[in-house]
């Protein structure tokens, strides 16, 4: 188990604690403690523990997500509030491997908690109470039994939205407290790349539906509703783990490519990689969405996978370019542009990779684009871009300080850089911090070059003048 | 030999129009009969017809990508299969009956029509013959299972009742996927049998999706009635959105590879089109040579990025062709390219076909596999071809193939290369 702050312990004690002294006030053996009480009990939590233990992984590391709140909510209908906290409560003993006991804890109590907290708004929303309605409990104990004619289930279906609701609202806002008091400096709260928070909702509250169709199913086929729900549950399991899978696969292919091109240039190792972390920290902290903040660490990945089309003895020249030359390093957005096109999900951060070395005073590059008129996601990745190139080793210099590096940026804020992006960067770099490149030293076979155009402290000399 | 060409292509067009034209004409002739028949009869329920309908309708609009181009409507099709199951329907007063099975028909025919116009209107194909398989399918389990169900021995448990159902519903799955694998062979001039294998591998997942879910929702129409198509409609959305999601990523992911297989382009490593063409043409000549869609996939990753290795060079190789290099310069940018590809962790087996791309086909100590041995082969043949698609050039290019002195290219793969540019111009491809 990872490292916790002493905040997320009292967090976790204060919740743990909250649910056993509701448990020992609330909880009296169910009235209707017939053996049928019992085994539907059974079959549901063994549906909840089967749900719980195979997780969707999603694409940020720490977190999964599984439909097992289906469980609960059938237990809500079939079992009252009781059973429903008993149900989440079997959380404790979860199949997932390397869940640590405060961890197990802590989720039994918050599963129990909304379970208990939906059937309360089960009945106050205008459920049926439990011991459930007359002639219910007959259906349920001779399960080839139909229900005559039921009308019931129709007037349930209010009630049953309104504790589902409670349910994904108790669960995500008690959840949500636990990441809060896990936000550290040096880390950061927000999830990881493609998981939208908005999605997990919506997965959750139609997943939630299906807690209704478990109760009504049992009236008909018995405890085998529970085994059917899980068909349709494990095919949109594995398309969501393949979904993951596969973006976990595009992203590390993007970056391994975005590297091969770099081998042609020793001293720009792990630039694009950086560049994408940092134009990721600014989206962050100026609060763009997060789909958009994703597009804007692939546009900082590929910003200058155009460069391959600058020759490399350009790239290798020493002294002052030729107009031709540095027509040809200016070029390179363009070049750039012109291999992503048509990687359909890149639309706005084309324009982020076109537009990287404009400038705010409109003597940038390749459009000569001033203050509003260079997109968003350019003038993020300029800053991220330039921020690198400083406080990277080259070939005629060292590395920067990050604090020279800082200094050079604020310089430039309004002249070079949007000054929200640089203030923006500036604040985050003081919470996640920047990990520099290592100082390595060529071994003799690799391409050196002798001038970093992305270096806003050495701009390219040319021959003539322009 | 140009005239057999030619009459092959007329045989292959005229094969494809029969097989499409005969699905088209047979769905259309039991659409309109089930139009007719439910019109003079009059629609029984016609609340729950048009509920039905408009499931249907509902889900032919949020019809799904699944990778290889193919087109689903799992919450359409699952509206569709209940309604055609449908025991016994809860309602206020009286449990409702179910529908005669060709009212059936019309209802899932219309349904899927006015899902599919918004579609059309936004100018999207309205996948026609993928419709008709579904129908058909959807036409199969109603006329089946209606006078089944009239017998109370079989739906009076319900697990004789479910297990009929699960039954039609797997030969209805059946159904379509045959058809739908008769139509992709011909279009992409591939095998039936691997086609098929294909397509089950491809839908199997959904299929079952599908056929569960209509049962759940026969059996909980019994409980709740009607209302059941709008609870349960929260679990088929997830359902629905995760693989379209999936879809969506594979197809980016693709995309991807693609665009960044062009960086040797654009950096003069190679000429201005050429891994994508070398792409094209080696998924045509590995489904000719009867591949598989997985690997086939491979292929393609495989033969887009074949060269990425020249990156390693310093200097662009004057003219950008790999063919006249020596074998030790091949195999070392052979090497460097699958170094770079194995890097990504996930593209193991499209690092191995370029790795051995440099390799003989025949004689060498260890045989290449067959994704190899078609990149190497239809690399020469875009390089040979040099960017023209003269009819002689063609010609000339393969011969001079088959000639192989070197032994270097497998005669199975000319001979399929052959076949294929001999069937399309291969501007076309």
């Amino acid at each position: 188990m990872r490292r916790l702050s002493w905040t997320t312990w009292v967090y976790l004690a204060a919740i743990v604690a909250t649910a056993a002294a509701a448990a020992a006030i609330v909880a009296r053996p169910p009235s209707a403690s017939s053996g049928s009480w019992w085994a539907i009990y059974a079959v549901l939590a063994l549906l909840f523990l089967i749900c719980d233990s195979t997780p969707i992984p999603l694409a940020s590391r720490h977190s999964a997500w599984s439909p097992s709140s289906a469980a609960t909510l059938a237990a809500v209908v079939l079992l009252g509030s009781v059973g429903a906290a008993m149900v989440g409560a079997a959380a404790v003993v979860t199949a997932r491997r390397r869940v640590p006991l405060p961890e197990r804890l802590f989720n039994g109590a918050i599963f129990a908690m909304a379970g208990y907290a939906a059937g309360l708004a089960y009945r106050a929303a205008g459920g049926h109470a439990h011991p459930p309605m007359p002639g219910f409990h007959a259906v349920l104990t001779a399960s080839a039994v139909r229900i005559p004619s039921s009308a019931v289930f129709a007037p349930l279906i209010k009630p049953f939205a309104v504790a589902a609701v409670v349910h994904v609202l108790v669960n995500h806002v008690l959840l949500w407290g636990m990441l809060r008091a896990d936000r550290r400096p040096g880390r950061a709260g927000h999830p990881g790349p493609g998981t939208s928070v908005a999605l997990l909702l919506a997965s959750d509250l139609g997943f939630a539906a299906l807690g209704l169709v478990i109760a009504a199913l049992w009236a008909v086929i018995g405890p085998f509703a529970a085994a059917i729900v899980l068909v349709p549950l494990f095919v949109a399991r594995w398309a969501m783990a393949q979904f993951a899978e596969q973006q976990r696969a595009h992203a590390a292919t993007l970056a391994t490519l975005c590297q091969a091109v770099e081998t042609k240039d020793f001293y720009t190792r792990g630039h694009s990689e950086r560049v994408s972390r940092g134009a990721g920290m600014i989206a962050a902290e100026i609060g763009m969405r997060p789909d958009r903040a994703e597009a804007v660490r692939f546009a900082g990945m590929l910003h200058d996978v155009g460069k391959l089309g600058v020759p490399t003895k350009v790239l290798q020249k020493d002294g002052p370019l030729t107009e031709e030359e540095f027509a040809a390093i200016q070029l390179h957005p363009m070049r750039g542009l012109e291999i992503v096109r048509d990687i359909g999900f890149l639309a706005e951060a084309l324009t982020g990779i076109m537009h990287h070395h404009e400038r705010m005073d409109g003597r940038g590059y390749p459009m000569g684009f001033a203050g509003d008129e260079i997109p968003e996601f350019a003038r993020v990745i300029a800053v991220a871009d330039a921020f690198d190139s400083m406080t990277s080793t080259r070939s005629y210099r060292e590395a920067r300080s990050i604090g020279e590096a800082v200094t050079e940026l604020r310089n430039g804020a309004g002249s070079q850089f949007d000054p929200r992006m640089v203030d923006a960067f500036i604040s985050a770099l003081g919470r996640d911090g920047w990990q520099v490149q290592e100082p390595a030293r060529p071994s003799g076979h690799e391409i050196l070059t002798s001038h970093d155009h992305d270096d806003p402290t050495a701009p390219l000399r040319v021959a003539e003048s322009l | 030999m140009t005239a057999r060409t030619a009459e092959q292509r007329w045989l292959a067009w005229h094969s494809i129009d029969t097989g499409r034209l005969l699905l088209v004409g047979a769905t259309a002739v039991l659409m309109l009969v089930a139009l007719a028949r439910t019109a003079a009869t009059g629609v029984s329920d016609p609340y729950v017809a048009i509920a039905f309908g408009l499931f249907v309708a509902f889900g032919a609009l949020l019809r799904l990508m699944l990778p290889g181009g193919r087109e689903a409507t799992p919450i359409a099709m699952s509206a569709a299969l209940a309604y055609a199951m449908v025991l016994r329907i809860a309602a206020p007063g009286r449990a409702l009956a179910a529908s005669p099975p060709l009212q059936v028909v019309a209802v899932a025919a219309v349904g899927m029509l006015l899902g599919t116009l918004p579609h059309v209107a936004a100018g999207r194909r309205p996948g026609v013959s993928a419709m008709c398989a579904r129908l058909l399918a959807v036409a199969f389990v109603a006329l089946v299972f209606r006078p089944i169900a009239a017998d109370p021995a079989v739906t009076g448990h319900w697990v004789l009742a479910c297990a009929v159902m699960a039954g039609l519903a797997a030969i209805g799955w059946l159904i379509e996927t045959v058809i739908t694998a008769v139509i992709r062979a011909d279009d992409l001039r591939a095998r039936y049998s691997v086609m098929l294998a294909d397509e089950m591998r491809v839908q199997w997942r959904l299929g079952l999706a599908v056929g569960v879910c209509a049962i759940i929702t026969v059996f909980g129409a019994e409980v709740m009635g009607i209302a059941e198509l709008i609870v349960f409609a929260g679990p088929l959305l997830v359902i629905q959105l995760a693989f379209r999601r999936y879809g969506g990523i594979r197809a980016t992911y693709l995309q991807t590879v693609r665009a960044l297989a062009r960086v040797t382009e654009v950096g003069g490593y190679v000429e201005p089109g050429h891994s994508g063409r070398v792409a094209r043409l080696a998924i045509a000549v590995g489904r000719e040579l009867g591949m598989s869609e997985p690997d086939l996939l491979d292929l393609e990753y495989a033969a887009l990025m074949h060269d990425i290795g020249q990156i390693s060079l310093i200097e662009p190789i004057p003219g950008g062709a790999t063919a006249p290099l020596d074998a030790s310069d091949a195999r070392r940018i052979a090497d460097f390219g699958a170094e770079v590809i194995r890097r990504t962790g996930v593209l193991d087996t499209a690092a191995e076909l370029v790795r051995c791309q440099w390799m003989s086909a025949r004689g060498g100590p260890q045989q290449p596999p067959l994704g190899s041995r078609v990149i190497r082969v239809v690399n020469a043949f875009d390089d040979l071809l040099a960017g023209s698609a003269d009819r002689d050039r063609v010609a000339a290019a393969l011969d001079r193939l088959r000639l192989d002195p070197g032994a270097q290219y497998d005669p199975g793969v000319v001979a399929a290369l052959a076949t294929v540019v001999g069937r399309r111009p291969v501007s076309r491809l």
